[in-house]
Parts: C-alpha cells; structure tokens; sequence
C-alpha cells in the first residue's frame, strides 16, 4: 500500500514535469531540422546536428544588439532597483521614520497598480522629451515597477541583522554610511543577489512597456528581436524553435545557477507573476 | 543641528529615492490617467479638451468592451481554480520529498522564469500551429482539431492555456514555502489522533496557509484584471475581438487609435477593479503583519 501510494506520488510529480517541459523539448528537437522534417512529424529526433538555423536565427533576429540592448536595460534595471530597495529596506526594517506604516502601505498599493494605469501619459511624456527608444530608460521604468517588491523582500532581510550590531558601531561613532556600507550590506548580501537575479529576470523578459517604448530596430531588446522574426519566418519553423532556444537556454542557465536564490525569494510570496 | 535631527534627515534621505522613482513613474502619470479618460486626448501635446463622460458612455455601449470584460472574468475564473489546485497538489506531494523537492522546483519554474515572448512564440509555432505544430500532427493522424488561435470561442481559452503552462509552477513554489512553515508538531498531533492524509491536509495545512492562498488569490484577481501579455502576443484580441482583454482593448485605443483619451478610460476602469482587489490585499497583508 505504502509502496503503491509512492508511485502514485511520483507519477503525478513526473506528469506535471512532462507538462512543463513538454513544448521546450519541442524547441529542442526541431531548432536541428529543416521545415519540411517539422511539418513531416514535429515529434521526430533531428536525423543530423545542422546549425544552419542558428545562424540565420541570430543573423536576422539581429541578436547580437539584442544582447546588448537588453543587457543595458536589464542592467539598468538591476542596479536602481539594489540602490533603491535595500536603502528603503534599511529604514522600513528599523522603523527609523515615524511615517514607516504610511509608506508601507503606500508600496502595497504601488505593487498592484496596473501598467495600464501610467503607461499612456508616460509615454506621452518621454516622447515629448525624446526618451523614446531608449533601453536605459525602459530600464528605469521597469525599476520603479519592482522597487515595491524587492524593497519588501530587502526590508525582511535587514530584520534579520541584529539590532545589538547596529548599536555597537553606533556607540563606535560610525557615520550612517560607514554602518550601512561596512556592517549591514555584506550581511544582506544573500537578499541583494536574490532581488537582483529576479528583478533582472523580469527586466529582460519584460513585453508591454518595451515594446511599446523601443520602437526604432536599433533599440529593440533580445526577446523584441526574436518576436519581430516572427512574420517573416512563421513558415521556417526550424529558424523559429533555434532563435526560440538560443534565448531559452542562457536565462535558463542563470536560473539553474542561481534556483536557491530565486525559489526562495518566491517562497516569500511577493513576486509578481 | 542636533544628532537626532542629522539621523532623521539621513534616514529620510535614504529613503527618498525609492519614492521619487515611484512618485515620477507611477503617481504622476497615473493621476494624470484619471483626469484624460474625460478628455480627448490624442496623446501628442497637451489634454485640453474636458469632454466629461463620453469616453465612458462610448465603452459602455461597445459590444467590444462586454466582450474584454467577460473575457477577464472568464480569466479571473480559470485562473483561480485549475493553476491552484495544481500547484496545491504538488506542493503537498514534494512536501514529504526532501530528495527530489529541489529537482521538481526547478522543472516546475522553468517555464515562469521564460519570457512571455518566447513562451508565446513556442506555443504559436509548434503546438497551435496547423502546419508543423502538435495541431497539425495530430490532423495529419486523422485526429481533427480545430486551429485553436482561429477559432471565435476557444482563442481566450487557447491563450489562458498558455499562460497558466507558465504560471502554475510560482503557485507550487509559494504554496510549499507556506506549508513549510507549518508547526511540525500540530501534523503529528493531528496523525496521532489517528488523523489520515487527507485530514491532515485539510484541517492542518489549508487552516495554516490560509493567509497565503487568500493573498494569492487577491493578487490572482488583480492580475486577470490586467492580463495583456500572452493575449497580445498569441491572438491580438482576435478573432473578430472574440479574445480581447480590457488590457488589449486599452492598447489597441491608445496605440492603434491614438485616442488616449479612451484609452485611459478603459485603463481607469481596470485599475478601478485592481484597487478593489488590491484594497482587500493591503488591508489582509497589513492583517498578516499585524498578527
């Protein structure tokens, strides 16, 4: 019976990873075929290793600037987002202003607030100031987007700093940044690098707010280089699965690399999906 | 200038990037949202023309925006069912998998750490599609399917699909972190009072993560409220607008149109339903902190 109900366990674990997996095996299979062998039986194994549709994949996705478009505004991103949040997290954890509860809620707010209900004159606005096609100010759009989140999730991280160590060095005539720079951050470390690898994953997967602010070829992120492949090469599906997995597998990568830190910063619960 | 006073202005300081950025981003363009849903705008220059309700009256008497409208709630529906009783089945089944929880974790996010673009275009190129994808395979077998993008009443299905195979993993994460948190020693009161599996689990764990799955749902409501992504990308609101969201019939207003004016509209009617839910949200998690 014991033994019956693991398998049962295991089976319905094993399904859903099927599930998951599924269309990316998919992507695999068919990035080494030619579209006649995919519209023959997308399920065969590829019968040779031919590279030929990463190449024109990368060559008219353009993904070389991808790369380094979405770097900047990812980059952008990741770096006022850790500014931002684990200085607000500082104050918010030791309750060092007395309107704490005020902008506590009012982040709790923020974190639900629809692009919807900003994105139109923001727009407007950037484009009478010329901060269109930009990807380091997408960047900082998208910063202000999760600073909410991630302040929240560095806020729980200086809670667990000692308040003992914060007096001593006060005792010790430590300046406030001295404090913050020497004592505090390499203790929060752990909370920068998970805020930072999920903030920079949503930053570089994000859809509405760069497409709609990276108009110019030029301009346009990894993932709006890929999509812009999509009209032209809908009958070349091989071309399409190999961009598909050329960007699958470096976030992917990260992800594996760094799942501690992602897995716990979700468990948290406060990650928009 | 007193030490007491220099740290407060310092703590204040530290503080104030986090909310210039928030202020500028978000507040500012979102008040100026709510003043042009009652102008015409066109999104070049300054609003200047108050028109009152019209934008509203136009939305309400639109076929088009019903349609959105019961397509988010179809979404809210679906999504607050099929996504959480998938990932609370796996979370309780890793839950007594120290060895293999990491492994299924992993597979489980792959698909919510990939970007909605690349999921989209994945699902359009080699399941949906009727040349070449699992669609097409399956006809080829003699197994007649539909083209689920093209098809008027199953297009919101065929994307709701797509993003729940992406959400669902999150859930299972963040409901395994909150049953990990369960007293270890309430579970083996309960077996020991002779308490089964399912007991265990339903009178045990759900009362104990209670918090999380109504934060989930919360955050669950607001965001069908503001679903966009994988409808843009999969269908455009189409067939015939049979798929549209209030998200895309927002976009397609403002960047198809140029009628900023409407778009806002529609735009202050979403959040409208977001600050309901969200309401609920900051008061229950104010609740949580609290307690």
């Amino acid at each position: 019976m014991k033994n019956f109900k693991q398998i049962g366990a295991h089976s319905v674990l094993a399904l859903f990873a099927a599930t998951a997996l599924f269309p990316l095996l998919l992507v695999l299979i068919n990035s080494f075929k030619t579209n006649a062998q995919i519209t023959g039986d997308p399920f065969a194994l590829p019968s040779s290793l031919n590279f030929e549709n990463f190449s024109t994949a990368w060559h008219y996705g353009h993904f070389t600037r991808g790369f380094v478009n979405s770097a900047i505004l990812a980059g952008t991103t990741v770096v006022v987002v850790l500014l931002c949040s684990s200085l607000a997290g500082y104050v918010l954890a030791g309750e060092k202003i007395r309107a704490w509860p005020v902008v506590m809620v009012y982040l709790t707010m923020a974190m639900t607030v629809p692009v919807q209900l900003f994105i139109f004159p923001l727009y407007a606005g950037a484009a009478a100031t010329g901060l269109l096609d930009n990807p380091a100010v997408v960047g900082v759009i998208l910063a202000a987007i999760n600073m909410p989140f991630a302040t929240f999730l560095m806020r729980t991280f200086f809670l667990n700093v000692p308040k003992e160590l914060e007096e001593a060095a006060m005792v010790d005539g430590v300046t406030t940044v001295q404090l913050i720079h020497r004592i505090l951050l390499p203790i929060v470390r752990p909370g920068l690098i998970t805020v930072g690898v999920i903030v920079g994953l949503n930053a570089w997967n994000e859809f509405l707010i760069s497409s709609t602010f990276l108009q110019d070829p030029s301009r346009k992120t990894l993932t709006l280089g890929f999509l812009s492949m999509n009209g032209t090469f809908s009958t070349e599906l091989g071309t399409m699965m190999a961009g598909a997995l050329i960007l699958i597998i470096p976030v992917l990568a990260v992800f594996v690399a760094l799942q501690r830190h992602v897995v716990d910063g979700m468990a948290s619960g406060a990650v928009k999906g | 200038m007193t030490y007491q006073r220099r740290r407060s202005l310092t703590n204040h300081l530290l503080i104030a990037p986090a909310l210039i950025l928030s202020v500028v981003v978000v507040v500012i363009p979102g008040i100026l949202t709510a003043f042009t849903a009652f102008t015409d705008w066109s999104g070049v220059g300054l609003p200047s023309h108050i028109i009152g309700l019209q934008n509203f009256k136009y939305m309400l008497a639109d076929p088009v925006f019903v349609t959105a409208l019961s397509n988010n709630l179809r979404w809210v529906v679906i999504f607050l069912t099929l996504p959480a009783i998938i990932g609370l089945l796996t979370a309780w089944l890793l839950l007594h998998r120290q060895r293999t929880r990491s492994f299924y974790q992993v597979i489980y996010l792959m698909p919510y750490v990939l970007a909605p673009i690349v999921n989209a275009m994945v699902w359009l190129n080699v399941i949906y599609n009727p040349n070449g994808g699992v669609v097409g395979a399956l006809n080829q077998a003699g197994i007649h399917v539909a083209a689920p993008l093209s098809s008027l009443g199953g297009a919101i299905y065929a994307a709701a699909a797509v993003d729940m195979w992406h959400y669902w993993g999150f859930l299972t994460v963040v409901y395994l972190g909150a049953m990990r948190q369960t007293p270890i020693d309430q579970v083996e009161a309960a077996a020991l009072d002779g308490a089964n599996g399912w007991q265990i689990f339903r009178h045990v764990y759900v009362p104990s993560i209670k918090p999380t799955l109504m934060l989930m749902g919360v955050m669950t409501v607001i965001f069908s409220f503001l679903a966009f992504d994988y409808v843009y990308l999969l269908t455009q609101g189409g067939p015939a607008h049979s798929s549209e969201v209030l998200g895309t019939y927002a976009y397609a207003f403002a960047f198809s149109a140029f009628e900023f004016g409407k778009a806002s509209a529609v735009a202050v009617v979403m959040s409208f339903f977001g600050l309901l839910a969200s309401c609920v949200y900051t008061w229950m998690s104010r609740r949580q902190v609290a307690s």
